[in-house]
């Protein structure tokens, strides 16, 4: 296997919280990983250590490596802007910059001085559509995005975090707010996606795992309980937490 | 059998509530309304037939108090000035600070107390600050100016721009910073091209409330700014406000001059009026993009 992200000796507490224990793990490139295990068992924390989101709350506390490309990015000196334009992230629910569609898709290009110009123009038409929104929005560009619906949201969210040109896409329950057939549109994207992007998922939805996954993680209580090939665990699970949880049991 | 019968009792304990409620909501609101509506009517009644093109374009002649010549270009020019000035003051005290305490301080014990003091400060009337302002006037040897009246307002405008203005920062939500983190930006292009395009019609509307205030006011300017018949060529000479021609024309025992008071009054109501439908659209079209 050939790693993207690697995870060693990772622990992480909340204020008296110890939500990640020891995690060790790879994370294979241009794939699918789904992290997955009941609530409160540290899948999102656990994401949010591979773009350094966890120092935007209080009181987080981080020990351990993650590397990614093996460059560990919690060394000092790494420029967090640099990392977070590698990884990228689609939210649980979508959060549309407060700009037109247009502008929502350039704001990361601009501001990492990426495209400008006519050059612009190409390639915010080109991410709408590997994100599947440009039908539907070709002829109102420079509409507030905040017009859009929640589902054209998630994949214009989709469109601007490609924009930035990452390696890795990060997504936090990313269909949990949407509907079904939003959903499915997402997972599509994902699926065509993974043949240039690392992608990583948190799910909390079992069959979507199964529909998704190339790599499978599962957690449980801030412990790394079992990880491989999608089918190799959802076959024959090591762990006897991993077959209770598969099982609907825990 | 019995059951249904209270559970019918109950449904209607339910509707007779309901519109219980509803009749107190809309009656308040005709009370809101009818009062606009009332003294929106009363000044125009009253101030329409005196309100003509020298009043609005001439300062006052020989004899204007008396019923004779002129018009109140002073007081208008002078109340702008004076809100104007302040307004501008406040917004450089009032944005860092309510910056600061929306987001860095949020939750710190002494920003509570920051807060608390505001709202003393927003609830002391505005005569005091008037009289304050005075007894530190007669300290520095100051005349009554429009430098003085302008600070004085800007103290008065402070607190309410402040508040206002924080509770827009607050209402900012955190998942839209994160979502302009998530794409690499640092904290300030977050706050510049993201959070400031967020706040900025909640800010236009703050700065205007704390204008309206501003320009309504007479006691604060009373003494500090003191009145004059001539516009003021610079921040030293005192200066007249609408406010306080009201007040003048209102009581002198003519007729004629009291009719011009209610004109003042109409000049400077339509002037907060521009002012609020102007901010109405201002927001509204920044508006257009926020994120709800």
């Amino acid at each position: 296997m050939d790693p993207h992200i690697q995870v060693r000796d990772l622990n992480v507490h909340y204020a008296d919280n110890h939500a990640l224990k020891d995690i060790n793990l790879d994370i294979p490139k241009r794939q699918i990983t789904v992290i997955i295990g009941p609530s409160g068992c540290g899948k999102t924390t656990l994401l949010k250590s591979f773009n350094r989101f966890l120092e935007l709350t209080d009181q987080t506390r981080l020990s351990g490596q993650v590397l990614i490309d093996g460059i560990d990015i919690y060394a000092p000196g790494m420029d967090v802007t640099e990392i977070r334009k590698k990884a990228g992230l689609l939210a649980q629910r979508p959060f549309p910059l407060p700009m037109s569609i247009y502008d929502n898709v350039a704001y990361g290009m601009r501001i990492h001085g990426i495209q400008k110009g006519r050059a612009l123009d190409a390639a915010v038409s080109r991410y709408l559509e590997m994100a599947g929104l440009w039908e539907e929005v070709k002829d109102r560009l420079h509409q507030p995005a905040a017009r859009l619906s929640i589902g054209q949201q998630q994949r214009l969210c989709l469109a601007r975090g490609l924009a930035v040109e990452p390696e890795i896409m990060l997504g936090d329950e990313p269909t949990s707010a949407l509907d079904p057939f939003s959903a499915q549109h997402i997972e599509r994207k994902l699926l065509d996606l993974k043949q240039q992007y690392t992608i990583v998922l948190v799910s909390h939805i079992l069959r979507q795992a199964k529909r998704l996954a190339d790599y499978i993680v599962f957690m449980y209580l801030g412990e790394l309980v079992e990880h491989g090939p999608a089918h190799e665990v959802f076959e024959h699970p090591r762990q006897e937490r991993t077959r209770a949880y598969l099982e609907g049991l825990i | 059998m019995k059951e249904r019968h209270f559970q019918r009792r109950h449904l209607h304990r339910r509707h007779v509530e309901e519109g219980i409620v509803k009749a107190l909501m809309v009656l308040s609101f005709m009370l809101l309304a009818g009062s606009l509506g009332f003294i929106l009517i009363t000044i125009l009644i009253k101030g329409l037939p005196a309100l003509n093109w020298d009043m609005l374009t001439k300062t006052p002649q020989g004899g204007f108090y008396l019923g004779k010549e002129g018009g109140i270009l002073n007081a208008i020019i002078g109340s702008l000035y004076l809100a104007g000035g302040a307004t501008l003051l406040a917004i450089l005290v009032s944005l860092p600070l309510a910056l600061y305490l929306g987001t860095y301080v949020r939750r710190a014990r002494w920003a509570d107390f920051v807060r608390l003091s505001m709202d003393i400060l927003w609830g002391i009337p505005s005569i005091v600050y008037g009289a304050f302002g005075f007894t530190i006037m007669l300290a520095l040897g100051m005349r009554a100016s429009l430098l003085a009246g302008i600070l004085v307002l800007t103290l008065l405008e402070f607190p309410i721009m402040t508040r206002a203005i924080e509770e827009v920062v607050r209402m900012v939500p955190h998942d839209l910073e994160q979502a302009s983190y998530a794409l690499g930006s640092t904290r300030l292009e977050t706050a510049l091209r993201v959070v400031t395009r967020q706040m900025l019609p909640g800010i236009v509307t703050a700065i205007l409330l704390a204008f309206g205030r501003g320009i309504g006011d007479a006691a604060s300017v009373l003494f500090t700014a003191g009145f004059t018949d001539r516009i003021p060529t610079s921040l030293f000479q005192p200066v007249a406000s609408l406010p306080l021609a009201v007040f003048f024309q209102l009581s002198t025992p003519f007729p004629e001059v009291q009719q011009r008071a209610y004109a003042s009054a109409l000049i400077l109501t339509a002037i907060v009026l521009i002012i609020s439908f102007g901010s109405r659209w201002l927001a509204t079209r920044l508006g257009r993009n926020i994120i709800k």
